[in-house]
């Protein structure tokens, strides 16, 4: 092979130079990168707006920020963790960067609009910040927006509502995208069923996009023109119904959900065969309970809305399906846990990070069972414990299936190792630090102490504190983490370090502008390991 | 710490406990089950991988096994919760209602309390509602919550089988002092309440000015007793001076008619010394003037 003509992706072979080389190129690698390096800074902001406000937490009564500044901070906080970290996440990073490569395909399906998509993501998160240097100071809504307070109260909601819509659009023809790559785009052989399970739950997740986003995208530009135009949609001094809007939101949001993990889930999928050397186990299983939960997760919104009033039917047939969707992602952990059986198991930084995933995403799932079950949710229901909870999810899960997934593909990305051992380090601190963060708030939600809270009765004190104490830990964890990624210090890294069996680690580290010089041809599953 | 003061609590634990038995068990036994595999067959002892055929037989099991668990769960929060919804017929009715940031309690002869009394083994119904946005009347001692939805009355009920004293918390966001809205509840013996419902005077009809001004939440901002919140108290605010700033000039002005009504319709155009502006929304449209003028006669009144 003629080596000295590939350049890798990092490259610039184009017109332009430096920076700019890069905000116009539509690679999708590039493009993977550059959401990530946004992502990163926005989580930073986030995971600091949390710190500020467990420091606030530290007592009870007001410590050194107003009631005020604190509803905003966690508007901000959730809005910033949700629209611009996790609900793009894993599938705008590794969906660009790695997808196309998993498959065997030169690029995404349109890679312009694919750089169309980033910029959205860009002006959206934009339009989302701005709303707190603009207008009448920083929403003070939650992320959920719930109606009529967000129609009446006189901050600067209108600039985050439609920040978050703009996003929505980026969502959607990221979606978009990623069907058409998947359907037309897969190596000459490669049918669905010889495809890696992590373009699978892109698959599934980008039909949520397509099918769900738009819902949220209208029901955000109804806040806006009920605040300008007092149309009376969802205010009831208007002559709306606020209920509607919780069912609008939720009709998205809760399948939002699985726009996170469902990629999450895709990457420990990838994983967890390479460093147990094993064919996974119950490929097909895995496959359509992806697509299960992404159906079924359609029909289940109303159980956020259990106290506000709903019929006793639909109380109960929101619960039951709930719990129907629950028993697709056991079956995942159990093929996950399955797959370790007599395998040949590697424990590198990647494989620490997905054992990791699964024990708090089990956690996290474990404990949604109550939030499902009518008369328990009745009690926690907007709670520390729903805190909690969803923390379990997004953070650990979405947000440890990313650094698995960053661990994992790293030496693919920038053709470096990093040093295992700080790795190591850090996961150890943000496990730790992660479990005295949140689990103190299961136990907080129980004795029934409400979220959203500025300050609290004494009684949750001593949660409280070991909660913020926690946050630290992790903090230091998060830090050291991502030093040992950034500090570029590792050595060269090989084109397949982890001896996986997919595609990607058969081109070099780092991959050329097309990936592969010839098509690969597919004769056989993904994960031959024989 | 997890009191048990009403007919439902025990239910609703017991509902908990089977939950939470199960998932741990579950948590500990995956869990095991994958750190044991991880330490037996790590590389350095298990160096070639053994490729294990899917097994149908198996994946069957490991479907129906959790679909059962799940159905056995949903079971058990459903009868929990189904008497909750199932309201006695001869329970005495109270009136909850929320506004940002307090709960009154009014009981029947429209008797009202900030503080809700309640006899002790007695079912009742409680009619949650809302004057300005949602807020969720939650008494965790009870395990009982509902949302008080505007425009809407939703309903509660429950016997309150231990006597004391419980917090009322708002579990709904509404606002900046949302963790503030708090009430307590004294469960008493039905001597004791019957002697103090009769002691409870009757709720004074209230001035429409009041009503309007509630309905529009003004109180939201400005209180009617004196304490000072985002801006200053309509108490003696009819006839006092009041520092304004109109186009960045200072100067002083009597708190009129006139005033207030260019207060409620153009807030921008005076701000008051030391308040923000654009906080204060106009009401153009949504306060009629003939409302503005009981406004008036109501602030008049509350020296
Ligand atoms: C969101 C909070 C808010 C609400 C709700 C609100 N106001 Fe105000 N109000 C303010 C602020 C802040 C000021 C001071 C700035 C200004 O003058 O515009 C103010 C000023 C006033 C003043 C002048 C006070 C003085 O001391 O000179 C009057 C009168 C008034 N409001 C009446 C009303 C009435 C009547 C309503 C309901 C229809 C109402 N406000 C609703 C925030 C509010
Ligand atoms: C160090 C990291 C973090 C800390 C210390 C932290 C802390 C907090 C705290 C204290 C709250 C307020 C809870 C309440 O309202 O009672 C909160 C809310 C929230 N957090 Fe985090 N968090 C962190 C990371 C994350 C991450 C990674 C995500 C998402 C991926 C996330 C998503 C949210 C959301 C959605 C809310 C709800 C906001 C709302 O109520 O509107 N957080 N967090
Ligand atoms: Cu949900
Ligand atoms: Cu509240």
């Amino acid at each position: 092979m003629a080596e000295a003509i590939t350049h890798s992706y990092l490259e610039n072979t184009g017109r332009y130079k430096g920076i700019l080389a890069w905000l116009t190129s539509t690679d999708h690698k590039r493009i993977g990168l550059m959401y990530m390096y946004a992502m990163m800074v926005f989580f930073i902001v986030g995971v600091l707006l949390g710190e500020l406000m467990r420091l606030e937490l530290f007592r009870p009564g007001q410590q050194f920020i107003t009631a005020q500044t604190y509803n905003g901070v966690f508007t901000i906080h959730g809005i910033i963790m949700i629209f611009t970290v996790v609900i793009p996440g894993l599938a705008a990073v590794f969906g660009n960067f790695s997808m196309p490569l998993l498959i065997g395909a030169h690029d995404v399906a349109f890679p312009r609009l694919n750089l169309f998509s980033w910029y959205l993501y860009i002006l959206g998160a934009a339009i989302a910040l701005s709303s707190q240097f603009m207008g009448n100071g920083p929403p003070d809504t939650g992320w959920t927006f719930y109606a009529p307070y967000s129609i009446q109260t006189h901050t600067n909601v209108v600039a985050a509502v439609f920040g978050a819509f703009v996003l929505g659009f980026s969502s959607i023809l990221t979606g978009l995208n990623f069907i058409v790559t998947i359907h037309r785009f897969r190596a000459p052989g490669m049918t669905f069923f010889r495809m890696p399970l992590f373009p699978w739950s892109l698959y599934a997740t980008a039909w949520i996009q397509v099918l769900a986003t738009p819902i949220v995208g209208i029901t955000l530009l109804m806040v806006i023109a009920e605040r300008w135009l007092r149309i009376g949609f969802f205010d009831p001094s208007l002559g709306g119904d606020p209920i509607l809007y919780q069912h609008l939101f939720w009709i998205y949001s809760h399948p939002a959900v699985y726009i996170m993990i469902l990629p999450a889930m895709g990457v420990i999928t990838e994983i967890i065969p390479t460093f147990a050397q094993r064919r996974v186990f119950g490929y097909k299983a895995i496959a359509l309970s992806s697509l299960a939960i992404a159906l079924v997760g359609y029909f289940v919104w109303a159980h956020h809305m259990y106290t506000s009033g709903m019929s006793i039917t639909a109380r109960w047939v929101f619960s039951l399906l709930t719990f129907l969707v629950a028993v697709p992602s056991a079956i995942k952990v159990f093929n996950w846990v399955t797959t370790m059986y007599k395998g040949s198991i590697a424990v590198k930084p990647p494989f620490l990070f997905a054992l990791g995933f699964i024990i708090l995403f089990m956690i996290g799932g474990l404990t949604g069972l109550s939030l499902g079950s009518l008369a328990t949710d009745i009690h926690v229901h907007d709670t520390a414990y729903v805190v909690a909870h969803f923390h379990y999810i997004v953070f650990g899960g979405v947000g440890f299936a990313f650094f698995a997934a960053l661990h994992y593909w790293y030496p693919k990305m920038y053709g470096r190792m990093y040093n295992f051992k700080r790795a190591n380090i850090a996961f150890i601190f943000m496990f730790v630090g992660f479990n005295l963060l949140y689990f103190p708030q299961f136990v907080l939600g129980l004795m029934g102490m409400p979220r959203r809270y500025f300050d609290y009765l004494p009684q949750f004190t001593l949660g409280e504190q070991i909660s913020s104490i926690g946050g630290f830990i992790l903090l230091v964890g998060i830090i050291i983490m991502l030093v040992n990624l950034f500090s570029r210090k590792g050595g060269k890294a090989p084109d397949n370090p982890w001896g996986g069996t997919t595609l990607e680690w058969s081109i070099p580290s780092p991959p050329p502008h097309e990936n592969f010089d010839k098509l690969p041809v597919i004769t056989g599953e993904p994960y031959d390991y024989e | 710490m997890f009191t048990e003061a009403s007919n439902f609590a025990a239910g609703v634990d017991q509902a908990f406990k089977i939950i939470f038995g199960i998932s741990i068990f579950i948590l500990i036994g995956i869990t095991t089950v994958m750190i044991t595999f991880v330490v037996k067959y790590r590389r350095s002892k298990h160096p070639k991988a053994e490729q294990i055929k899917d097994n149908t037989i198996l994946e069957i099991t490991w479907t129906l096994i959790p679909l059962a668990i799940a159905l056995l769960m949903f079971y058990y929060g459903y009868t929990a919760f189904r008497p909750q919804r199932d309201f006695p017929k001869d329970a005495m009715n109270v009136t909850v209602v929320s506004k940002m940031w307090a709960w009154s309690f009014v009981y029947p002869g429209d008797k009202e309390s900030d503080v809700l009394v309640l006899p002790l083994n007695k079912a009742v119904i409680l009619n949650l509602t809302s004057l300005d946005v949602i807020h969720s009347f939650y008494i965790p001692a009870f395990r009982q919550k509902e949302d008080c939805v505007p425009g809407k009355v939703n309903q509660m009920w429950f016997i309150p089988t231990m006597a004391g004293e419980f917090w009322v918390l708002c579990a709904e966001y509404c606002g900046m002092n949302h963790s503030y809205m708090e009430a307590k509840v004294k469960v008493v013996p039905e001597s004791e309440y019957k002697a103090w419902i009769n002691a409870l005077p009757k709720k004074a009809a209230e001035p429409e000015g009041l009503t309007i001004i509630k309905k529009n939440a003004c109180t939201g901002c400005h209180s009617i007793d004196g304490t000072k919140l985002v801006s200053t108290s309509f108490k003696g605010i009819y006839g006092k001076k009041s520092i304004v700033l109109t186009e960045g000039k200072e100067h002083t002005v009597t708190v009129d008619a006139a005033y207030i009504n260019s207060s409620i319709f153009e807030p921008d155009k005076d701000i008051v010394k030391g308040l923000p502006k654009g906080v204060m929304k106009s009401y153009k449209g949504i306060v009629r003037d003939d409302e503005v003028s009981k406004i008036i006669e109501y602030l008049k009144s509350i020296k």
